[in-house]
């Protein structure tokens, strides 16, 4: 190698440091400056005052809705996790080389098609007349409310993180010794304990990361609780959105930003360290 | 494997899971599409009769076309800059090795795990302080931000299959670095760089949350979507849906055959 700072090397190197401190890490520490700011006559002003904090913390609304999202979370991720991982395993250990590729291909697609198009879709196949009370209606039931439910939230959040979660615990499961799945069975283990004994600890890292993502996602998606659950209860995503769009209230809304920064973190966190529990390396 | 407890049931069981969750993502895509057509303005079983009235209805919204010049504008500079930073910093985590490299690879590759309401919110407030907020430059400035760490994971993916001894060797043959980078480097990544570009326009396609928090009036097509979703029920929604869907699409298709079909001939790739 030769020198390592150059005007070559900077040439290459610095955009990306510039860009990302100047319009990425630079925006996020503001954030944390707005929060301490005031609001006089909808003007805001450079302060220190805690105010906002005080306010936003002393309303039992917040919390209801910090408690909501955090639960709405953990059961998208939970529910995402349960119902991909018998896709993934299928995907993994029953399709051949080609069919495998072909199905990784086709859990791409979704990331190209629009999220709020797809939610909208939702909309159609939920609401009162929609597709899917029109078949109970042919049957003679229904209709049954589901859009504006928690069902639909969830359904939406499925929508935005079931084929990242999919394509995690695939590649999590591909990975897998399957030489070690082999001695199971010929230890005479059973296959629903060769799953839970063998293939999950083997896999820990991946599928955790994939709940993780799954859970940050879901944290801070605005658009399926409005347009699917009906924007009642509010969730902190929600809470931002209407905080900022609506009057000059930015300083609160960074609150609620940096509460969910510090939540997100906090999750973060512990999910690396239960997946890396253990390991050597 | 012949293990003993192979049982067909649970095989079909499985690949019938398999054709269930694909039923599940293609559901609203499919839908979206069929109804873009269907000439009843509130969507319902049975289905009205084939119509293209909805598709005529967008093409004659002057609206739909600003956010569409506004989205290709966005899109082309977002990939062209992107693509640019993110192959910077793949080619700087190849090359070199320096202290702090890995918050610099963190710094690289983070922004898209930031929720997009949070990062929006952030953008408007530190744009607006400097007067870049409500322009079609404040989307582009946010857009390269989620985008480059895109660009970056491709290129990086595909100066990983790369041999390093070949960039020390042009330099033996008397290659100035920037000759090696111009004969050596960029003809091997070319099918990456390809892939990115089409990649993270398509990804600037797509995204609606950030726009929507810095673009002001100068909306991208997504942004109007999300107007339209707050309006009420219209199919034009499904229409701009099936549209995006094909543009997306194809970008992706050319992408996947850059990335897949060039890199057959890798080690002849090199030397080109």
């Amino acid at each position: 190698m030769r020198r390592s700072v150059s005007l070559y090397g900077l040439t290459f190197s610095l955009p990306m440091l510039l860009w990302q401190l100047f319009f990425f890490v630079a925006p996020l520490v503001f954030l944390i400056a707005l929060s301490f700011w005031t609001v006089r006559n909808f003007k805001m002003e450079a302060d220190f005052n805690t105010i906002n904090w005080v306010t936003m913390y002393g309303r039992s609304v917040f919390w209801q809705s910090y408690g909501l999202t955090l639960a709405l979370a953990t059961a998208a991720a939970a529910i995402t996790s349960v119902l991909a991982f018998p896709c993934s395993y299928a995907i993994a250990f029953k399709l051949s080389p080609r069919m495998r590729q072909w199905a990784i291909f086709l859990m791409v697609i979704p990331f190209f098609t629009s999220y709020l198009v797809r939610v909208y879709s939702w909309q159609i196949f939920l609401s009162d007349n929609g597709i899917i009370n029109g078949l109970f209606a042919s049957i003679g039931m229904g209709p049954f409310p589901l859009l504006n439910t928690v069902f639909a939230t969830m359904i939406g959040y499925l929508t935005l993180s079931f084929p990242l979660v999919v394509l995690l615990q695939l590649f999590s499961l591909i990975f897998i010794d399957r030489t070690l799945i082999e001695a199971a069975h010929n230890l005479r283990c059973g296959r629903i304990r060769t799953v839970f004994a063998v293939v999950i600890p083997s896999a820990r890292v991946g599928l955790v990361i994939a709940a993780l993502f799954c859970f940050i996602l879901s944290f801070g998606d605005f658009v399926s609780p409005v347009y699917l659950g009906g924007g009642d209860p509010t969730t902190l995503s929600i809470l931002i959105t209407d905080t900022t769009k609506s009057g000059q209230q930015w300083p609160r809304a960074a609150v609620i930003a940096l509460t969910m920064i510090g939540t997100l973190l906090a999750v973060a966190f512990a999910a690396v360290g239960f997946a890396y529990k253990g390991r050597t390396k | 494997m012949n293990d003993f407890n192979r049982n067909r049931f649970v095989e079909f069981g499985l690949r019938f899971y398999i054709l269930l969750s694909f039923a599940f993502v293609f559901a609203p895509i499919a839908a979206s599409f069929v109804f873009s057509f269907n000439s009843d303005r509130f969507p319902s079983i049975p289905l009205g009769s084939f119509s293209t009235e909805w598709y005529v209805a967008v093409a004659s919204d002057p609206l739909v076309w600003a956010g569409l010049r506004n989205t290709l504008f966005v899109g082309l500079i977002v990939a062209v800059v992107s693509t640019a930073i993110g192959f910077g910093a793949a080619y700087t985590d190849f090359r070199y090795r320096f202290f702090g490299k890995t918050a610099y690879l963190a710094l690289a590759l983070l922004p898209p795990t930031i929720p997009v309401v949070i990062l929006g919110l952030a953008m408007l407030a530190f744009l607006s302080r400097i007067n870049l907020s409500g322009q079609s430059i404040s989307v582009i400035i946010a857009h390269i931000v989620i985008c480059s760490p895109f660009a970056m994971a491709i290129t990086r993916l595909r100066l990983s299959q790369m041999d390093p001894d070949l960039e020390a060797a042009a330099w033996n043959l008397g290659a100035s670095e920037w000759a090696a980078m111009r004969y050596v480097i960029i003809p091997f990544a070319a099918p990456a760089i390809f892939g990115a570009l089409f990649i993270t326009m398509a990804v600037s396609f797509d995204e609606f949350a950030v726009a929507w928090f810095v673009s002001g009036l100068n909306e991208t097509l997504p942004v109007k979507v999300l107007g339209f979703l707050q309006g009420q029920v219209s199919p034009r929604i499904n229409v701009i849906g099936t549209f995006v869907f094909v543009i997306s699409m194809t970008l992706v298709i050319f992408a996947q055959l850059l990335l897949t079909g060039r890199a057959k001939d890798a080690p002849a790739a090199s030397n080109d």
